[in-house]
């Protein structure tokens, strides 16, 4: 029976309340305190605007790749990035301003086969902003044939980012690719975060031998080696079955492995706070065990849940890379950073064509960000600590 | 010693702190923890520095040793020691010196309110006091030795040389406190700064620890500067007085002075409540008559032979690992209608327990509730998940801890909302008013219902907290250490809010405390309780005026009066059972 003797809050005596008043803080719901410490954290800030831009870029990544993401050119393989130009200097010798690409002038040599690329400093390609492109259709429903920029006549190599094997736009495919990338990570997130909080929940609420059975299914789960467990699961999907089964099926494996972190987040939660006061207060009050568990525990660890679940994402993304780099992901046609990374595979095409390993960038500035992200979450989720 | 003047240098001052400032840069504006304060300690005297919470007194202790918390910083004034090689000015040292390391542990040393969290518990008591020796001292591994055991003897922990061996888990509470002294003296300090020492501790532990305290300084003849907020402690052991209030330093004077001609009003409004506790209520002498005529009836709950008997445990293979403890050990009393029922006790007399098998909180092991409620008896015992339910809205509980007690993520609407919500009491549209009205009545306002309980002071959550228990129309109110959480200044107004519902509602309250004052002030009859079993049961005054157990004449006696006149922890009454099985009963309730 200690006697709680808070000498670290300094409030006024009993009833004047009004210094918290002229502050205004006493109206301040818990996200808006969590919105306050939030905003403090400046990389999370800034992370979180990182995050949005990607989803927008896949979300429009028709209207910002310039060409299709599948569209091949045997003429371009391995053709270096192009820079984008602001002005060049014209025949008279006078500077003219307009954006636009060089175009390759093209060797073949007839030994070895091999392509080898100079820009041409006399043929310009000139590039615009919303300029017509190939049909395509927004959102999946919108016809629409407008591109964000590219090149102004339909067709004209335009390889910012460099081609590929295939000599298709490094560019457009990275845009594409962070499609599948971002929402594989979503999706997968959101089915475990439903098998981590139903058993997770269970395990803590309900403790004794369920808990038990759960907390050793986890340890189970956790001491498989997860890519030859991946690599079994995966050599069990029929190869007949459409890129999107696939994709949807991967998903489905890597949230059953990653589960159970969240599992443990959510049994620990419950354990912490089910002896509290406030939910024996509420047992008191004749609150009903669903509401008891919704309406007065699952708030208090929303905000946790949330910033895990935020740290979970970069953990699928890099599961989906590392899965579709082995080849026992997703496989092309589907365009997803792991499958772009693929082609990186080969030393020889990394030493002559490094800007394959552009993808590899992506993931890491989305991973990051997703992490840095979190971590800001995370410590706003409590806003009554310090 | 009026702030902000040159003190004379007095041979005895072992300790000049002169205008010190400690300030904390919160986000939106700058507190000012410590405010101008200056104080001398001198040898062989005990300065108490006493205060409700927030007013600034333990940061006062951490500044003279700048271990000021984040994101504290000291902006000013003087701390000097005075040593026989020459005065040292703590404040012109580096927080993580040399120097000044050289002087924390040595010349000054601090204990702290909660032993359990500043001793470390993976390492055994001996090599605790053994670190402050090796660092400040060039004794030998033998002699630490047995100046260790010499230290632990000093502070009569039985069997030194093995005790010395063990973590701080083995130990009760007060050993806990006793070893944390034992490392404080370990080099001789000039200054010991006791910072709440036996705030956590039960009221005959508090008096064994002062009392080592006091003896301690007579031997060494250390200056003690003694943090507290309870009054009855200064009365008992301070020679000076120091008052603080919201960082600044009120008061000072000797301790018969201050007691007897208070000068400023808060020092007034601190002695005064703290007296005002030695008497009964005048709310509750004005119902005597009211009272004395609903105890005729019938009692409103009857428990009969209730026992709580906590399941031994036993590991996998079936090896007995602890013994069930008999918690509640065939308890049996009565609650009449109007009346107010203390039951006092200290940690582990299962007194808590009590209450919640009362309420069926925890499952009784065996034994008899009977609730009179309108129309039938109900056996408590024998009642399901439904009927629990309505039993839950008669009998209602008032929570110790007001901080923890109210959902930090409900608004006070949805919290007071809450019983009448579930048991659908009361019309949605009307919710809101009863609310309002529910809350008018404890003393806030109707538009404080938007605002979450973090908005609030411990007083004032408090008030919360009754308007729940207050707003199904209960019958019977169960208070565990409702007041213990607040300051002195607010239990009497909570007590007192308390006996106007009771006046008004005819409401039964069982009244659980460790606070023997609280229960002379509140109760019509009080329970003493120890190690389960009911010792002695009687009218309040009678109990605490004329116990006769020896169990309650020890608990009272104990207690310290906030009259420096009457000292009586020296020459108090002890209980032997109690001391006998100090090693185990470290748990508490």
């Amino acid at each position: 029976m200690t006697i709680a003797t808070d000498t670290a809050t300094p409030l006024g005596p009993d009833d004047v309340p009004s210094i918290v008043d002229a502050q205004g803080a006493e109206v301040a719901s818990q996200w808006k305190l969590m919105w306050w410490k939030f905003r403090r954290h400046k990389l999370a800030m800034a992370s979180g605007v990182v995050v949005l831009i990607l989803y927008l870029i896949a979300i429009f990544a028709e209207v910002l790749a310039p060409s299709d993401p599948n569209a091949f050119s045997p003429r371009y393989t391995y053709a270096p990035p192009q820079e984008l130009r602001m002005s060049y200097v014209d025949d008279a010798g006078e500077r003219q301003w307009g954006l636009h690409v060089n175009d390759y002038r093209t060797e073949l040599d007839r030994e070895t086969f091999r392509r080898t690329f100079d820009l041409d400093e006399e043929d310009r390609i000139p590039v615009g902003f919303f300029v017509e492109g190939e049909p395509y259709k927004l959102l999946g429903f919108v016809p629409a044939s407008m591109k964000l920029f590219g090149p102004k006549e339909v067709g004209a190599p335009f390889y910012i980012w460099g081609a590929d094997r295939l000599g298709r736009d490094m560019f457009s495919r990275v845009i594409h690719g962070a499609r599948v990338s971002l929402s594989i990570g979503l999706v997968g997130v959101f089915l475990s975060l439903f098998l981590g909080v139903v058993l997770g929940g269970i395990s803590g609420y309900y403790g004794g031998w369920i808990d038990t059975a759960i907390q050793r299914l986890i340890e189970f789960i956790r001491s498989i080696p997860t890519i030859p467990l991946w690599m079994g699961l995966a050599a069990a999907i029929p190869l007949t079955l459409n890129p999107l089964m696939v994709y949807l099926i991967i998903t489905a494996i890597v949230s059953l492995v990653g589960w159970t972190d969240l599992g443990r987040e959510v049994r620990g939660r419950f354990l912490s706070i089910k002896d509290d006061d406030y939910v024996a207060a509420a047992r008191l009050d004749g609150a009903s065990e669903p509401r008891i568990i919704l309406r007065h525990m699952a708030p208090s660890f929303l905000s946790h849940i949330i910033a895990t679940v935020t740290l979970a994402i970069p953990s699928m993304i890099l599961a989906e890379t590392a899965l579709s780099f082995l080849g026992i992901g997703l496989r092309p046609p589907v365009v997803s950073w792991g499958v772009l990374l693929q082609e990186a595979q080969n030393i020889r095409a990394v030493v002559t064509a490094p800007w394959l390993m552009v993808p590899g960038g992506a993931v890491v500035v989305a991973v990051l960000a997703f992490n840095f992200l979190g971590d800001g979450l995370r410590d706003a989720a409590d806003p009554y600590s310090n | 010693m009026n702030r902000g003047h040159v003190i004379p240098i007095d041979p005895d001052a072992v300790l000049t702190v002169r205008s010190m400032k400690t300030e904390f840069a919160l986000r939106t504006h700058t507190l000012k923890a410590v405010d101008d304060v200056s104080f001398t300690l001198k040898r062989g005297k005990t300065l108490c520095i006493v205060g409700e919470s927030g007013s600034g007194k333990s940061v006062t202790a951490r500044s003279i040793l700048r271990i000021v918390p984040e994101p504290g910083t000291i902006t000013g004034g003087e701390v000097i020691l005075h040593r026989e090689d020459g005065d040292v000015a703590l404040h012109t040292l580096g927080d993580r010196s040399k120097e000044i390391r050289a002087i924390r542990g040595a010349d000054i040393a601090m204990i702290f309110q909660e032993p359990m969290s500043s001793l470390s518990p993976v390492h055994t008591i001996g090599f605790q006091i053994d670190e402050s020796l090796r660092l400040h001292t060039d004794l030998d591994k033998k002699a630490r030795r047995a100046r260790i055991v010499e230290l632990l003897e000093r502070v009569e922990i039985p069997d030194a040389a093995r005790t010395a061996d063990r973590y701080p888990f083995e130990y009760s509470g007060g050993m806990r406190q006793r070893a944390m002294i034992a490392m404080a003296l370990a080099c001789n300090p000039k200054v010991l700064i006791a910072d709440e020492p036996t705030t956590a501790l039960d009221v005959t532990t508090q008096a064994e620890i002062l009392d080592l305290i006091q003896e301690l300084q007579d031997e060494y003849g250390m200056a003690v500067m003694f943090i507290t907020h309870d009054m009855g402690v200064v009365a008992e052991i301070a020679d000076e007085v120091a008052v603080m209030y919201r960082g600044q330093h009120v008061e000072t004077g000797g301790v018969e002075e201050i007691f007897a001609n208070p000068h400023e009003d808060y020092t007034k409004m601190l002695i005064g409540s703290a007296v005002r506790l030695e008497e009964p209520s005048p709310i509750k002498i004005a119902m005597q008559a009211k009272v004395a005529a609903l105890a005729t009836r019938q009692p409103v709950l009857e428990v009969r032979d209730l026992v709580k008997q906590f399941k031994s445990k036993h590991t996998m293979l079936g090896k007995l690992v602890s013994t069930g403890v008999r918690a509640v050990d065939g308890v049996g009393l009565d609650l009449l209608p109007g009346e107010t029922l203390g039951i006092v006790g200290e940690s582990g007399s299962g007194k808590t327990t009590l209450g919640r098998c009362i309420m069926r909180m925890h499952e009784p092991t065996s034994g008899s509730i009977l609730y009179r409620g309108q129309g039938a008896d109900t056996e408590v015992m024998s009642l399901d998940k439904k009927g629990l339910r309505d039993f839950h809205a008669d009998v209602r509980m008032i929570f110790q801890d007001p901080y923890a007690s109210l959902n930090p993520r409900m608004t006070v609407e949805q919290l007071v909302a809450e019983p009448l919500r579930n048991r659908k009491l009361a019309a949605p549209t009307e919710i809101r008013d009863r609310v309002a009205d529910l809350l008018v009545r404890v003393g806030l306002k109707p538009d404080h219902m938007e605002r979450y309980p973090h908005a609030f002071s411990g007083g004032q959550r408090q008030r919360i907290g009754i308007a729940r228990a207050l707003a199904p129309n209960p019958k019977v109110i169960i208070a565990d250490e409702a007041t213990s959480a607040l300051d002195v200044s607010l239990r009497s107004q909570i007590l007192d809010l308390l006996l106007e519902f009771q006046r008004e509602l005819d409401l039964s309250f069982i009244f659980i405390s460790h606070d023997i004052s609280t229960v002379r002030y509140f109760c019509d009859r009080v329970a003493v309780m120890y190690r389960g079993e009911l010792v002695e049961i009687g009218n309040a005054r009678e109990v605490c005026d004329n116990p006769t157990h020896a169990y309650t004449k020890a608990l009272l006696s104990a207690v310290p009066r906030p009259d420096p006149t009457r000292r009586r922890i020296a020459n108090r009454h002890r209980y032997v059972a109690a001391e006998t099985n100090n090693m185990s009963n470290g748990a508490s309730a």
